[in-house]
């Protein structure tokens, strides 16, 4: 499956820089079908990314062949099952290059992995007064979790203002650190804007003043090679569906220490060793964490997801959408009455725009007709829209299997809105 | 592309581009609020009686060509109709944007308002169509000043 420069058939002195998005392509069933009888220009990844087929593979592999509970069992398939599950989790660490497996804590996804870090560790650390710090650019998932909890414990939420080209300001950051700053939970890359936050900076800052950090990965991972110990942050969220895996699963990283000291979140089967009516004790990390039947086959999907995404070069990839984000940007400039919502230096995969007098629903409508897919609204980032002082934006975002001839149709489509808008 | 057209009627493009009864209107009897948080389509609706009579119509805020084409084509239909008029082009028009009948046979009653006919190909816009009719819905019937499509 390494399709990736230095494949043994053609001996490539260029090794490194030859991605063949093509080939990538092919991977990729969805792709084969056409869209309102136009091939399929899909550039809504930000949203959710399309799936190779080694992950429906692994998949259905699972259910046909080696199907059954996890944890429960002496018997065979128990066993069996129990065993892809675990590997999975060390297939995950792999991937973050955490310390240990019992880092690695499987949740529904990036929302549900926030929410389990503002229950367990919000709950038990936060107090009247205390404070929370997000920034301007999360996404809802990481603005209503520490919301929720902030109104329960009497905290307050404090967040990093922005620039107008949609970058934080640090330095307003640091001056907000004090001693009653319990956690910093900031986003790597931003869904809205494209955004790539400085994470290590922030990071670094937070710890000088003893803060921990939650790092929002759901936009990162997919894009650039992520190592949670080189970050030193403290917990790390992602979702497996925007990383070409299946939905319902994602992944919460906490550094050991830090989970062992956090409550449980939810009570069930699993996250037991002993119950009676007088008393329960819990199971360790990560287990205590993970009640009732988890999602298996997600988890064994995600596993072939990262496997396979693992088996390319993650810089060429990164480097490879890097050409098709910087393209599309300077030909959609050209356009005059296109303006680029979300300018920052350090940019990810996302270009999010707005056309003068057209709505970008209208934009989505008129796109969808020629078989590109773009998202249109708010992306869940209301109060980016609202810095902005604008309603929605539409944005075009880019994934591993995107081409040039994907950013030909964008440009195209959005000469043929302007068409029926004058 | 020709559904596109069919969407994108010119009356639909004139009432996005230069909106009729676009303003607020101080002395209305009602004011209502309708939004769609999926896509931010954000408008307030203003309504003065005179009796049974909707005496006048205004609206102000932003969103989509069809949600404000809509909004602009509805205020202009519905000045002077008596409730029970405005209450049966509410239905009329509901019907012809989710497909139930057939435009062609009310092109007469509806006017303008026929140009929403094309709404019905496409499933995910028919809340655009719909929004500024269930908000001015709500004022007919004295209920919400806040309506939400979700
Ligand atoms: C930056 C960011 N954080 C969190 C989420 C939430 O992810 P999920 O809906 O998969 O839980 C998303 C999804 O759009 C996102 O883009």
């Amino acid at each position: 499956m390494n399709h990736m420069w230095n494949d043994s058939s053609t001996p490539d002195t260029t090794v490194g820089t030859v991605y063949d998005a093509q080939r990538v392509r092919a991977d990729f069933p969805i792709f084969s079908r056409t869209v309102r009888g136009k091939p399929l220009v899909y550039l809504d990844s930000a949203a959710s990314t399309q799936k190779p087929q080694a992950m429906i593979d692994a998949t259905s592999r699972f259910y046909a062949e080696d199907y059954s509970n996890v944890h429960r069992g002496v018997h065979f398939l128990s066993q069996r099952a129990t065993d892809l599950y675990e590997d999975a989790r060390s297939e995950v660490r792999r991937f973050l290059n955490a310390e240990r497996d019992e880092e690695i804590v499987f949740v529904r996804g990036a929302t549900e992995a926030i929410n389990l870090v503002a229950q367990t560790y919000g709950r038990s650390q936060l107090g009247a007064g205390d404070e929370v710090i997000i920034s301007a650019i999360e996404h809802h998932a990481n603005i209503v979790p520490w919301q929720m909890i902030c109104q329960e414990m009497g905290a307050t939420l404090r967040v990093i203002p922005i620039n107008d080209h949609g970058e934080l300001q640090l330095d307003a950051f640091e001056d907000m650190l004090n001693e009653r700053t319990k956690i910093v939970a900031v986003v790597h890359v931003s869904n809205a804007l494209g955004t790539v936050n400085p994470v290590r900076e922030i990071i670094a800052t937070a710890h000088r003043h003893g803060v921990p950090v939650l790092v929002d990965g759901a936009q990162s991972v997919q894009h650039l090679p992520v190592d949670v110990r080189d970050l030193d942050c403290d917990f790390f969220t992602f979702s497996g569906h925007k990383i070409y895996g299946p939905t319902g699963i994602g992944v919460l990283y906490g550094k050991k220490a830090l989970l062992d000291a956090m409550p449980p979140y939810q009570g069930g089967g699993d996250m037991i060793l002993s119950v009676s009516f007088e008393r329960t004790v819990y199971n360790e990390t990560p287990f205590k964490f993970e009640a009732g039947t988890p999602d298996i086959a997600g988890v064994i999907g995600l596993a072939a997801a990262l496997r396979y995404f693992r088996s390319f070069d993650i810089a060429a990839i990164a480097a490879h959408e890097q050409l098709l984000l910087s393209s599309a940007t300077a030909r959609l400039q050209e356009i005059d009455a296109l303006r680029v919502i979300g300018t920052a230096k350090e940019k990810a995969s996302v270009i999010s725009f707005t056309l003068c007098a057209v709505h970008p629903h209208d934009i989505g409508t008129i796109l969808d007709q020629h078989g590109i897919a773009v998202r249109a609204g708010h992306h869940c980032a209301q109060p980016v829209m609202r810095h902005f002082g604008i309603p929605a934006t539409a944005r075009a975002s880019f994934g591993m299997y995107n081409t040039m001839e994907d950013v030909d149709a964008l440009v195209h489509g959005i000469h043929s809105v302007l068409e029926v808008f004058t | 592309m020709d559904e596109i057209r069919d969407l994108y009627q010119q009356v639909i493009l004139d009432h996005n581009k230069n909106p009729h009864n676009f303003h607020k209107m101080d002395d209305a009897d009602s004011a209502l609020e309708g939004f769609n948080p999926l896509c931010g389509d954000h408008y307030t609706f203003y309504v003065k009686f005179d009796g049974e009579t909707i005496a006048d119509v205004s609206f102000e805020g932003s969103g989509c060509a069809i949600s404000k084409a809509s909004a602009s084509i509805m205020s202009t239909a519905l000045k002077g109709r008596t409730r029970a008029e405005a209450e049966r082009l509410f239905e009329l028009f509901t019907s012809i944007v989710t497909g139930k009948i057939d435009v062609v046979e009310h092109v007469a009653e509806l006017g303008k308002l026929a140009a929403f006919a094309g709404v019905a190909e496409f499933p995910v816009r028919v809340k655009c169509a719909t929004l500024p009719w269930h908000t001015l819905h709500g004022a007919l019937q004295g209920g919400a000043t806040r309506v939400s499509t979700e």
